[in-house]
């Protein structure tokens, strides 16, 4: 026993080492396991308002930005009003009820902490649990989509950005109506630029072809994604695309938390359809 | 002694902030990342016991995993740096020739010394990270050119910190 003890405390660097590294590793693959649902992340408590104290500081320097964008954002939710548009029917037998039911509502956020240069990017937003915000909702900005949300804290939420390895988002082409999926990680690490992927060979694809959001996902039909820059030819029978995003992820300043009506009625029946298969 | 207590804590608060609030914004790319808060772990004193080294550094890791939300990762790397740092030490000087609190620092040893020191952490510690980071042997190739230009990156900012804290009259 005494031996043990003697060889132990010799080669002690030895042993620490294999005991800390062992202990990170559990922590590594644990929270790789539960998707990072972990304590110690950027929604905790104390670390959340670190990052909201500095935010504070640093919001004073893009004012200017965050203006222009409120007045482009402004004047075209004006040119939405129903007064600034006209009827094209002139006159018809049965009125129809346009007022229709809403499916969509959106929560402002401020991002209090933003990455665009790790493997993994994430967001930190200043809305939590008590602001309605649910775990797995879409998050867009003004420009275009951001990510989706991971983890929920009272006040703070941590969203996995567009720009992350596991990210999967469905995208349609403007003008074919062909949806594919959009990726981020795999040979692009450009914050500018995501690859849509498993668009057919036949479809005709021309660059500076806008992409949208194609409604099979967590967000609304219609939201402007970005421009088609160039288009490959892969080996096998789907297009390369490479899309330049609209949305600017190094200047990110608000972003608007969706929350979907029927996401859990959506999600329910197709868990139900894939028991039956 | 407890003058070595307070620079080695202002050292690790400042290295920190630095390292979340503008390091982490800061990069070529994806290539080049770099992480100078690893330069606290270098400049801790000579003669401390293993076993309190092997906690700093693991929770110093741990602290920038939470800014980072990488649970683990840089906890791991730096456990690594400290095992490494332990084996350098011991091959290269002799303990009883220094004073047990004095701080491995250009103007304490030499350049040279420094230099090659801060090389080889620096590399093990990045190379344990991004690997980590990856979680893959897949594109491995781009894994070491990231780790490779990242140290570029680090160990010119770890010199440019040290340099601008040189003090000639130590030796």
């Amino acid at each position: 026993m005494r031996n043990l003890w003697i060889f132990i405390s010799k080669y002690n660097n030895f042993f620490l080492f294999i005991l800390f590294f062992s202990i990170s590793f559990a922590l590594i693959v644990k929270n790789n396991r539960f998707q990072r649902a972990s304590a110690l992340n950027s929604s905790n408590a104390v670390i959340g308002s670190i990052y909201q104290q500095i935010d504070d500081f640093s919001q004073y320097l893009d004012l200017k930005q965050t203006n222009r964008n409120l007045a482009e954002e402004n004047a075209y939710l004006r040119s939405q009003l129903k007064s600034s548009k006209y009827m094209r029917l002139v006159e018809q037998d049965s009125v129809l009820d346009s007022l229709g039911e809403t499916q969509y509502t959106y929560t402002v956020a401020r991002v209090i902490s933003n990455s665009v240069h790790q493997k993994n990017n994430y967001l930190t937003i200043n809305r939590g649990l008590e602001e309605g915000i649910e775990k797995g909702a879409g998050v867009i900005s003004s420009h275009g989509i951001v990510g989706i949300v991971l983890n929920v804290s009272k006040h703070f939420a941590t969203i996995q950005s567009l720009l992350h390895a596991d990210t999967r988002v469905s995208a349609s082409l403007a003008n074919s109506n062909a949806f594919g999926s959009l990726v981020w990680g795999t040979e692009n690490y450009d914050s500018q630029k995501v690859l849509l992927k498993d668009i057919p060979n036949h479809v005709k694809v021309k660059s500076g072809e806008l992409v949208i959001t194609s409604g099979y996902s967590l967000f609304p039909p219609g939201i402007i994604i970005g421009k088609v820059i160039q288009v490959t030819k892969s080996g096998d029978s789907f297009l390369n695309i490479e899309v330049k995003l609209n949305n600017d992820f190094n200047s990110l300043q608000y972003v608007y938390v969706i929350n979907d009506k029927f996401s859990d009625e959506k999600q329910q029946l197709q868990q139900d359809t894939v028991i039956h298969e | 002694m407890s003058r070595i207590l307070l620079v080695n804590f202002i050292r690790f608060i400042v290295l920190i902030a630095m390292q979340v609030f503008l390091f982490k914004n800061m990069g070529y790319y994806n290539l080049a990342t770099p992480y100078p808060y690893i330069l606290f772990l270098l400049m801790l004193p000579l003669g401390m016991p293993n076993s309190l080294l092997f906690i700093i550094s693991f929770f110093t890791g741990l602290i920038v995993d939470g800014f980072y939300d990488t649970l683990g990762v840089n906890a791991a790397a730096c456990v690594t740096l400290a095992a490494l740092r332990i084996t350098f030490l011991s091959l290269t000087i002799q303990l009883d020739n220094h004073e047990t609190y004095a701080t491995p620092s250009i103007s304490e040893m030499s350049f040279r010394w420094f230099f090659i020191y801060s090389i080889i952490l620096t590399f093990s510690h990045h190379f344990i990270l991004l690997l980590l980071e990856a979680f893959t042997f897949a594109n491995f190739h781009y894994t070491i050119i990231r780790v490779v230009l990242s140290c570029i990156f680090t160990i010119l900012l770890i010199l440019l910190f040290s340099l601008l804290f040189y003090q000639k009259n130590r030796r």
